[in-house]
This record gives C-alpha cells, sequence and structure tokens, in this order.
C-alpha cells in the first residue's frame, strides 16, 4: 500500500471493515437511532441496551466506507460495558484525536481507537470516523431519532 | 491487451490545449495530477484566468449607470460577452440571454416567476428520474406553494429515460418539463428534440438543465431544439464560478414577472409603484458577476478556437476507451450504461466503498468524485449508497485514462 495511506487505513481498519464486530440487531434494544451522512450515503443504524446506567449491549447495521464501518465497529467493542460517564469521556477524547485538537494517543481506555488517529490528515473523511459516535451520544441525551454528520 | 493507447486523434492539439491550462501541471501526493472532476467543475485555461486579470487591471467599473469610460469599457465588454453566450447558444437575441449565478438559480428564477405565474393547484410538473437536485428541489418548492403536483418519468436499468412512459405521464394539466439534456450522474443524454416535441404537443413549456451538455455536447442550438428555456454554469464551462445563464424566448420572458427586486432592474421606482427594465435587465437584480460574465465570454471564445466537433470527438474517444478498460476490472461495475451518453464514468468496485476508492486515487493524483452527485434518487434507482465517478474535460488524454485504471487495480489488490 501506498505509505503515506497507512496511518489512515491500518491492519486493524481493514479487519474490521471485513469482519465489523457486533454486527447485528438487538431486539429489546432501549435506543435505536439512524446515523446518516449525506456527504458519502453513509447510513447506520444502531442499537444501545442499558443497564441502569452502564451500556449492557450495543451493536449496528448499516452500509459504508471502510472508516466508518471500523470506527462503528471499534466504538461497539470498546464502550460494552462502560457506563455512560465514561463512554461520553471516550467520545470526548475520541473526537479529540480524529480532529486533531490533542495529541495524547495514550489517553487511558483508549485502546484500539487510537488507531483511527489518521483520520486528522484527511479532513474530507474526519466525518466517516465520528459518525457511530454522534450517533451514539445523540441516543444517549435523547436528543433526535436520527443523526446526521452534515 | 493493449496498454499502449496509441488512439489520440492527430488532428486533436492535445499537448497544446493541457500547456493552456495551469492548474493540470502540477503533482498531487508526488503524482502528476489526473484531473477526472470536470462534471463538478472544470479548471480554466490561462486565455480565461488572463482575461480576468486583464479586465480587473483595466477595464473594470459597475456596468450601465457610468457616464465615465470605465464604466463604458466594462459595459461593452459585459454586453460583449452575452452576445456571446447568444451566438453559442444560437439564441435569436441578445434579450434572452439573462445573466445568473449559475444553473441552479436559472431553475430557480424560472420556477418561481413562471411557475408561480401559471401554475395552480392541480396542475403538474415533470421531471425525470435521472435529476439532480437543482432540478428537482425548486420544482417541489414551487408545487408546494401552488399546489401542483411534480411528475418523475421513470428511467431504465441503462439510465436511460423510457420515453415510452414519459409521454403517458404528459397530461392536459402538464405545465412545465424540466430534463436534464445530459446526466451528471450517469452520462446519460437525453432525446432532447423527442422529448421537447411530445411536451409541446401537450401544450408544455419545457427547461433544459444544460449544465452538463453545455461543456461537453456543443454546440447547443436552442433555435433548432426549439427549447423554451435553457440553463447552464459558467464553471463547468471552463469559465468562472458565480456566472450562468438562463436563455428564454423572449415572449415568455416578456410575460414573467421579476423575481428578484432591487438596483439594475428598474426604470422608475416611487414609494407607490416601480416600473421594471426591458429584458433581460428586468431579471439582472443588483451589480451583476461583471469580471465572470466577461471571462465566461473567454471560455466560450476558447471553445471555439478549439472547434466544437473536435471537443465532442475526442471525449468521446476517452470515454470509450476509459469505459472499455474499466469493463475488463472484475468487480466493477459501471453505473449508467446508455447507449447514448458523454464524459461520466460513474462506477462501483465490490467490497470497496466510494468514498475509500476516491481517497486512495487521490494519493494515486487521481481526482475524482466519490458521492451521490447531488442526485441522491438516482443512487436509490440503483440500490447503490454512491458512486465514483470519473468525468473526462477536452484537456484529459488516454495517458491519464490508464492512470485510473491503474490505480483502480492497485485499490483492488489492497482490499483484497
Amino acid at each position: 500500500m501506498l505509505d503515506e495511506l497507512r496511518d489512515l487505513y491500518q491492519e486493524v481498519v481493514f479487519d474490521h471493515n471485513r469482519n465489523p464486530r457486533n454486527f447485528r440487531v438487538i431486539e429489546d434494544a432501549d435506543h435505536k437511532i439512524e446515523g446518516y451522512n449525506p456527504l458519502c450515503g453513509d447510513r447506520l443504524t444502531l442499537y444501545i441496551k442499558l443497564d441502569g446506567d452502564t451500556i449492557a449491549d450495543i451493536s449496528f447495521q448499516g452500509q459504508g466506507c471502510a472508516i466508518s464501518t471500523a470506527s462503528a465497529s471499534l466504538m461497539t467493542e470498546i464502550v460494552k460495558g462502560k457506563t455512560l460517564a465514561e463512554a461520553e469521556k471516550l467520545f470526548d477524547a475520541f473526537h479529540k484525536i480524529v480532529t486533531g485538537q490533542s495529541d495524547d494517543l495514550k489517553l487511558e481506555g483508549l485502546g484500539k481507537l487510537a488507531v483511527l488517529a489518521g483520520v486528522r490528515q484527511y479532513p474530507s473523511r474526519i466525518k466517516c470516523a465520528t459518525l457511530a459516535w454522534h450517533s451514539l451520544e445523540s441516543a444517549l441525551t435523547g436528543e433526535a431519532k436520527s443523526v446526521s454528520t452534515e | 491487451m493493449n496498454q499502449t493507447a496509441p488512439h489520440v486523434t492527430p488532428a486533436y492539439p492535445i499537448e497544446r490545449i493541457r500547456a493552456d491550462f495551469p492548474a493540470l501541471h502540477q503533482e498531487v501526493h508526488g503524482k502528476p495530477l489526473v484531473y477526472l472532476d470536470n462534471a463538478a467543475s472544470a479548471q480554466k485555461p490561462r486565455q480565461v484566468i488572463d482575461t480576468l486579470a486583464e479586465f480587473y487591471a483595466r477595464d473594470f467599473a459597475n456596468v450601465h449607470r457610468g457616464v465615465h469610460t470605465l464604466s463604458e469599457r466594462a459595459t461593452a465588454r459585459y454586453e460583449g460577452a452575452r452576445d456571446k453566450v447568444r451566438g453559442f447558444l444560437n439564441a435569436a437575441r441578445m434579450e434572452e440571454i439573462v445573466f445568473v449565478r449559475g444553473t441552479t438559480e436559472a431553475i430557480n428564477l424560472v420556477a418561481q416567476s413562471y411557475g408561480r405565474t401559471n401554475l395552480k393547484a392541480g396542475d403538474e410538473v415533470l421531471i425525470t428520474a435521472m435529476e439532480h437536485h437543482s432540478n428537482i428541489v425548486p420544482w417541489q418548492m414551487v408545487c408546494r406553494q401552488t399546489g401542483a403536483k411534480l411528475k418523475v418519468a421513470p428511467i431504465n436499468d441503462q439510465g436511460e429515460l423510457i420515453l415510452d412512459e414519459f409521454e403517458k405521464l404528459l397530461g392536459p394539466r402538464t405545465r412545465v418539463v424540466a430534463v436534464s439534456h445530459m446526466s451528471n450522474a450517469l452520462g446519460t443524454v437525453n432525446p432532447v428534440e423527442e422529448i421537447i416535441a411530445m411536451a409541446h404537443a401537450h401544450g408544455a413549456v419545457v427547461l433544459l438543465d444544460g449544465a452538463q451538455a453545455a461543456p461537453h455536447i456543443p454546440p447547443v442550438d436552442v433555435q433548432a431544439l426549439d427549447c423554451d428555456f435553457y440553463a447552464f454554469s459558467g464553471h463547468k464551462l471552463y469559465g468562472p464560478t458565480g456566472i450562468g445563464v438562463l436563455y428564454g424566448k423572449c415572449e415568455l420572458l416578456e410575460a414573467m414577472p421579476p423575481w428578484q427586486g432591487g438596483g439594475e432592474m428598474i426604470r422608475k421606482v416611487t414609494f407607490e409603484e416601480t416600473e421594471y427594465k426591458a429584458l433581460p435587465y428586468k431579471f439582472e437584480a443588483g451589480t451583476p458577476a461583471i469580471a465572470e460574465a466577461v471571462g465566461l465570454g473567454a471560455a466560450i471564445d476558447y471553445m471555439d478556437s478549439i472547434g466544437h466537433a473536435a471537443i465532442v470527438a475526442h471525449e468521446q474517444e476517452l470515454l470509450r476507451y476509459a469505459t472499455e478498460r474499466a469493463l475488463e476490472i472484475p468487480g466493477l461495475r459501471v453505473v449508467g450504461t446508455a447507449a447514448h451518453k458523454e464524459s461520466v464514468l460513474s462506477f462501483t468496485l465490490d467490497r470497496v466503498h466510494p468514498h475509500d476508492i476516491g481517497t486512495f486515487l487521490d494519493h494515486f493524483g487521481v481526482a475524482v468524485r466519490a458521492g451521490h452527485h447531488c442526485a441522491m434518487p438516482v443512487m436509490d434507482f440503483f440500490q447503490v449508497p454512491a458512486t465514483a465517478r470519473a468525468s473526462f474535460a477536452l484537456y484529459n488524454t488516454h495517458e491519464e485514462a490508464d492512470q485510473l485504471i491503474y490505480a483502480i487495480k492497485e485499490i483492488i489488490k489492497v482490499f483484497g
């Protein structure tokens, strides 16, 4: 692969794009939200099941580019079992990293999400990486039934 | 397989043409730029860039109101550009050429001025399933305002208008037919002569959206076509942004009310009433895009200097060559395979999303559009979220088509 693209398309991204984790429907979800990026037509549906203020289960379905699919897949892996406050903190840290507002890739709990840090070099792709997260944020704050990154 | 691409028409001075476009001679990610996003906007020749600079440096002033020399010069050049557009479209009269910001504004002008005056509840506006948003939304808006109904003629799997179905949708209530001359997402060229004849037989007026057609299937002869309105943009025609054209038949424009009020379009104002200027100034409120109009005139001169037939032949050959080579790639699907199409190669790849294709192609220096091309209903019809779209212009080469094909094959290797 072209060297400069390795920052954006790491093996982890390809892996999660080919085999997205938690790619299923949760029938008795507490929250179901549609995310949409009108720029490229990416769509995802996020399902969340809560146990008190803990995310007991989370899944997604949809159609999108490698970056948005991998981001959604990694997000569901990392926030499962976390409290809402912890998920909120992760979203904040992740958002700062992909938008280039923070260089702290070693932030506690960020884990594999750091592979998406390369997105900051590609302003047109930041929305792909944040679509799932904006959907999560929106679902948990109950602001809207659907969320758009435009 | 022949990799050497010896198809360049000897008579077509491609090297001289490429030398006219400064933007083409740069590297992107260390690779020579291959600019194939022309359906979105085209690069500008030195002749247009120099005209803008020279106009601003010497002749610039506001038009139509100054008694001083610079205003007279600027007015002469602005009106000179209008006459060039008249010639480009073979319109009968200068009054029929209205300068607007672009295709979108031209269509909105017709929808709001002609549409609001002539549509009432129960009337119908007929468009096609291949329109881009600029030729859908203005009609939806005026239909909502007037109670008229928007009807949509279907397309087939090749992305061609189904002419029989189109004709069936025409009726005594059809007042306006608005159709793209050439589709931006699919490249389809519509049989506009038949469309116009059918629509006129039912008493409807016809607007042709020429945003894609004007640069790629010139010359457009509005008198031979007998269309009622024709809209196009300067920036896709190698000219500046912020300038476009609405052609309208004189008798229609005469009867239409102004849609924007303000300076330049008035003859006399009191607080009780306003008298409007004659055509085309009635529709040109405010200070117009003066330099941009002059620049559009230079772009038209530039296309004339190459020759319309030569441009069309070159682009057709490029599209044929690129399509043929693209179809050799396993997993590549061409979206839009009309028998008559120009300039546009829209495609998808198995297992690679168009957005990823766009980013990868960029790293090979190849600029394409990835997305829905402001034609979301077209994407829905073909059941794809988006496509990657390579679109060719008069300065593109077979070697650039080869670079596109090479880069696509590399992407497939990476994504497996």
